[in-house]
């Protein structure tokens, strides 16, 4: 695995080689396994070790990248002349800002953004993330993975069913080294199960993962996802109709994701986000609290962004009304120029850049739900209610329309009637067509937020939701 | 052997030279010798370089100028009659050995939890050279000339008043990959693709609406030179797009109801990747995708046997150059299987799957049909789609005549969003604009159209194909499947086409 002192090395040789004062290098090596089954038997089993360097080169106002997984020098001197072959030709830019100063990088916003004097508010402030490297999660081994589905395995034959899945673990280091003296290092493990039991016409699902293998217990991910593979046998269909759902945390995750990419100072000013003209306004239930937050204890990732930026805990929804957006360091410097400079919230850059060049400026991608005042859980959110639908997972999400947010997709793998405050019988799962601004704010219940990953978006801590009048539309065969 | 109309740099030639040398002259024979000695009773490796150059523009600036180079050695084992695969980017013959012998300790792990041997149909192993036909090689053009063009179509796309955001891309790919397998095996494919489009954005009011071309998810893509880029009258058809990006917001909503519609070939070509495609595909079928893609209702029972759609309804998987040059073409594929043709639906009835060596005997096949693929070296070749394509009408009819021969329905054009089901029955696709269509005539523009069904009851109202003329070999560049997942690209051939009684509408429907 490519150690912080090989990857300084490394920068230097691509410096030396580099006919430009600006160079910056972002380096990445993984080792990833991953274990699959289906049919009750190991089908598909592999390891693969990877690693690369992004060199981005820029002369006055123009820039570009270029990437290459050979670390030899003939490797890299190729990788450099592609990039100042690309950044020559073009046009300068006079919005590109030079590369960040260990100072900028670490959040000092006079700098970042001279325009302007304001120093960071207290919601919004660099963020030191806990260790994120387990030995035990990087040292699993092929027989001990094997052993870990055989397991799952043996609770599928018991229940009389077939399962399918995977177990994975992997290591991975990234690093950003420029020319200003910049140097960024973050080291991580990750470890996931995930399981679908399958029984004649029926299904269930659940997935985890964590930095730290200790935190995952695949045996109960099987039971579980077999207790409702077992309790939704012989479906009934309903009608299709407006209900009240209760989406347990991967659904509510799989969803909310589609809304992030717009919660971009880019994306503002290039008119493509749903909260154009929404900023400063209630969008979603008062009950509704959104922050980005690396640190967080059930996050994971690294720390930084792609110009080496730390990530700074952001809050972006307060009680249902959208406060404010992230930004790369470019994106705050041209808002803080344009015709929206004033009028959306605070404006600095937050160290959520994607790599430069791009066209999409940033995201938030730490996503954290703040606890309702009171949670529930499933178990009681079930009970309260008359008549709903409890689902487990949503597939195959898109969006519909970009500014109403309204996405579609299916339920998947576990959905159940719920009537009188009882789970009564497995149901043929739903197409539907929500907006997701009126599905936040329709929430009437919360549970505390716990680490989730789903299909369709990043991982998040994210509740599970309680929400009336969700809009199923159409309903399958199955 | 193709003829190819131009010749790499020197550069080039020496650095893809170098590699075969390493990766065929020494390095894989070594990775298969060492996968035998540990106990492997078969194993392949593929070498793979990918050169990637991408290109965009973003409201008349750069917005992505880059290149990538990536390659190392993938090597499958089967050991103890069970599977694994180990990659590397370090090609020395010491890490290549070590990642044999890691693909059988996996292949030894994995026989711990098996219910059978793996089982590979035949193949006579091929020695081949190969090259995607191509008139000018891509990575020849300059990136002056590639950015002019991107910048000249911008410029057309933000004349237009309205247009609040232009977006252009440009992409090339050069895949050269060895195969190499412990039964003789030893293919050199080179592999191109090319793609480029543009979006043109208008925000106004409540509503963003836009126009692409010649394509959404980035425009159009084949496995060809850079004559594809050329023949696609990219600034001829800019002004044209924006103004109906900016004419969508006075449009009329799309009517819900139960409608004829028409589809336009783009938007047919993903309803045949969503609702054919991904069923056909045998591993699904079998249950080892079920966890992430999902299975499919196309159970081995309706071979030969389901009416999947009208009598005028065709479609083959034709990975064949002669077929066309679709992202889904090529020599052989990824386990060294040569690429076929195979029906799949014969005037409206299931004919056929997309299968593998390990499958192909579930089917009563003796033979893959050679749809195995990987997304790079560094992942494990899984089914894949081909050029999944439906046949043109044998009778002469234009996309104009099939309108004028149409009382009332609705013409969609151009992917919006698109959804199915696990299991590949329930559908709903939204396209970018639609045209209402009375008495054979367009009479107005309408908005946010989009329809859905059930597999079977859609493609069994198709009552009319338009002919080869209108016959284009789209390219998917996005699709995704497997864990982890691959991403590769699929084409797929398709006239516009009419269907009867379908729902429209219930994307809008009170949400």
């Amino acid at each position: 695995m490519l150690t912080k002192e090989q990857a300084s090395d490394i920068f230097d040789r691509i410096r030396r080689i580099a006919t430009t004062d600006e160079v910056e290098v972002f380096l990445t090596g993984s080792r990833f396994a991953l274990t699959r089954f289906a049919n009750n038997t190991i089908h598909q089993n592999l390891e693969e070790e990877n690693c690369g360097a992004s060199i981005r080169t820029t002369f006055a106002g123009r820039t570009a990248r270029a990437t290459a997984n050979q670390f030899d020098d003939e490797s890299l001197k190729r990788a450099v002349e592609a990039s100042e072959k690309l950044a020559k030709v073009q046009e300068a830019d006079p919005d590109l800002l030079p590369m960040a100063s260990p100072q900028e990088a670490d959040g000092e916003a006079g700098r970042a953004c001279p325009e302007r004097a304001e120093r960071a508010e207290g919601n919004a402030r660099p963020t030191q993330v806990p260790d994120r490297f387990f030995e035990q999660t990087a040292a699993i081994s092929p027989g001990e993975r094997a052993e870990t589905v055989r397991e799952m395995v043996a609770i599928a034959d018991r229940h009389q069913l077939t399962t399918a899945g995977i177990y994975s673990t992997s290591e991975s280091v990234e690093g950003i080294f420029n020319s200003r003296g910049l140097t960024r290092w973050h080291t991580q493990t990750l470890a996931e199960v995930s399981i679908t039991m399958l029984g004649e016409n029926s299904s269930g699902w659940q997935k985890l993962n964590s930095p730290d293998i200790g935190r995952l217990d695949a045996a109960l991910l099987a039971e579980a996802a077999a207790r409702k593979a077992v309790e939704s046998t012989h479906p009934k269909e309903i009608a299709p109709a407006k209900y009240t759902v209760i989406l347990e945390p991967a659904a509510v995750l799989d969803l909310v994701g589609f809304m992030f990419w717009d919660f971009s100072g880019m994306a503002i000013l290039d008119q493509r986000s749903f909260l154009n003209e929404r900023i400063g306004t209630k969008v979603f239930g008062a009950n509704i609290n959104i922050w980005d937050d690396a640190a967080h204890p059930l996050q994971a990732g690294s720390p930084f962004d792609g110009e080496g930026v730390r990530r700074q805990r952001v809050q972006l929804v307060e009680n249902g009304v959208v406060k404010r957006v992230v930004f790369a360091r470019g994106t705050a410097a041209k808002m803080n120029k344009s015709e929206y400079a004033g009028k959306i919230g605070e404006v600095q850059p937050t160290g959520h850049g994607f790599l430069l060049p791009n066209e999409m400026g940033e995201m938030p991608q730490n996503i954290v739900f703040s606890p309702p005042e009171k949670p529930q859980t499933v178990t009681e959110m079930v009970a309260s209610t008359d008549r709903g639908i409890l689902v487990t997972r949503l597939w195959y999400i898109r969006e519909v329309d970009p500014y109403e947010k309204i996405v579609t997709g299916m339920t998947r793998d576990g959905t159940f009637l719920v009537e009188n405050g009882k789970i009564q019988c497995g149901l043929r799962n739903f197409r539907f067509n929500q907006s997701l601004i009126s599905m936040l704010s329709n929430v009437e219940a919360m549970s505390v937020p716990v680490r989730a990953s789903g299909e369709e978006s990043f991982d998040m801590v994210v509740p599970a939701m309680k929400v009336r009048e969700f809009n199923f539309t159409e309903v399958t065969k199955f | 052997m193709p003829i190819c109309g131009s010749v790499a740099p020197a550069y080039e030639r020496s650095r893809s030279n170098m590699i075969g040398l390493i990766g065929m002259k020494t390095e894989v024979p070594s990775a298969i010798d060492t996968a035998a000695a540990r106990g492997a009773t078969y194993a392949d490796a593929r070498v793979a370089h990918l050169r990637i150059r991408s290109l965009t523009t973003k409201n008349g600036r750069v917005g992505q100028a880059s290149e990538s180079d990536s390659v190392g050695i993938g090597i499958r084992a089967i050991a103890n009659g069970a599977w694994g695969f180990a990659a590397s980017a370090d090609l020395s013959r010491d890490a290549v050995e070590a990642t044999a012998a890691r693909a059988v300790e996996i292949a030894k792990a994995s026989a711990r939890v098996k219910r059978q041997d793996v089982r590979l149909a035949p193949e006579r192993p091929a020695i081949v050279e190969w090259t995607t036909p191509y008139r000018i090689d891509p990575f020849t053009t300059s990136i002056e000339q590639n950015l002019d063009l991107l910048m000249k179509v911008d410029g057309e796309l933000r004349a237009v008043s309205g247009v609040t955001l232009a977006e252009t891309g440009m992409h090339f790919q050069r895949e050269e990959s060895w195969f190499a397998s412990s039964e003789g095996a030893d293919i050199h494919q080179t592999k191109y693709s090319t793609g480029a489009g543009y979006v043109a954005y208008a925000f106004a009011g409540s509503e963003i609406q836009k126009r692409s071309y010649p394509n959404s998810f980035g425009g159009q893509w084949q496995n060809r030179g850079y004559e594809q880029i050329e023949e696609m009258k990219l600034v001829e058809n800019a002004r044209r797009v924006a103004e109906e990006a900016v004419a969508l917001h006075k449009a009329d909503q799309c009517p819900e109801g139960v409608f004829t519609i028409l589809l336009d070939g783009s938007q047919l070509g993903l309803q045949i990747h969503e609702s054919i495609g991904h069923p056909i595909e045998l591993d699904r079928v079998l249950g080892m995708e079920a966890n992430f893609a999902g299975t499919s209702f196309l159970t081995l029972d309706k071979l030969g046997n389901l009416q999947y759609g009208s009598e005028i309804v065709n479609v083959v998987a034709d990975a064949r150059q002669e077929h066309g040059p679709g992202l889904g073409t090529f020599a052989y594929d990824d386990e060294g299987v040569e690429a076929q043709s195979t029906p799949i639906i014969t005037n409206g009835r299931f004919t056929g799957y997309l299968s593998s060596r390990e499958t192909a005997h579930r089917i009563g096949a003796e033979r893959s049909g050679g749809t195995l693929r990987a997304e790079g070296w560094n992942r494990l070749p899984i089914i894949r789609m081909t050029n999944i394509s439906i046949l043109p009408g044998e009778k002469p009819l234009s996309c104009e005549q099939l309108i004028a021969d149409t009382d009332r329905g609705i013409f969609m054009e151009t992917n919006k969003s698109w959804s199915i089901d696990d299991k590949r029955y329930n559908f709903q696709f939204g396209c970018e604009i639609g045209w209402e269509i009375r008495n054979g005539k367009r009479v107005r523009m309408l908005k946010n159209p989009s329809y859905s069904g059930i597999t079977t009851e859609f493609w069994n109202s198709m009552d009319a194909i338009c002919s080869r003329d209108e016959w284009v070999l789209w390219g998917t560049p996005n699709c995704g499947k497997g864990q982890p997942q691959q991403v590769v690209g699929t084409g797929h051939g398709a006239s516009p086409a009419r269907f009867r009684n379908v729902r429209v509408g219930s994307a809008y429907k009170s949400s």
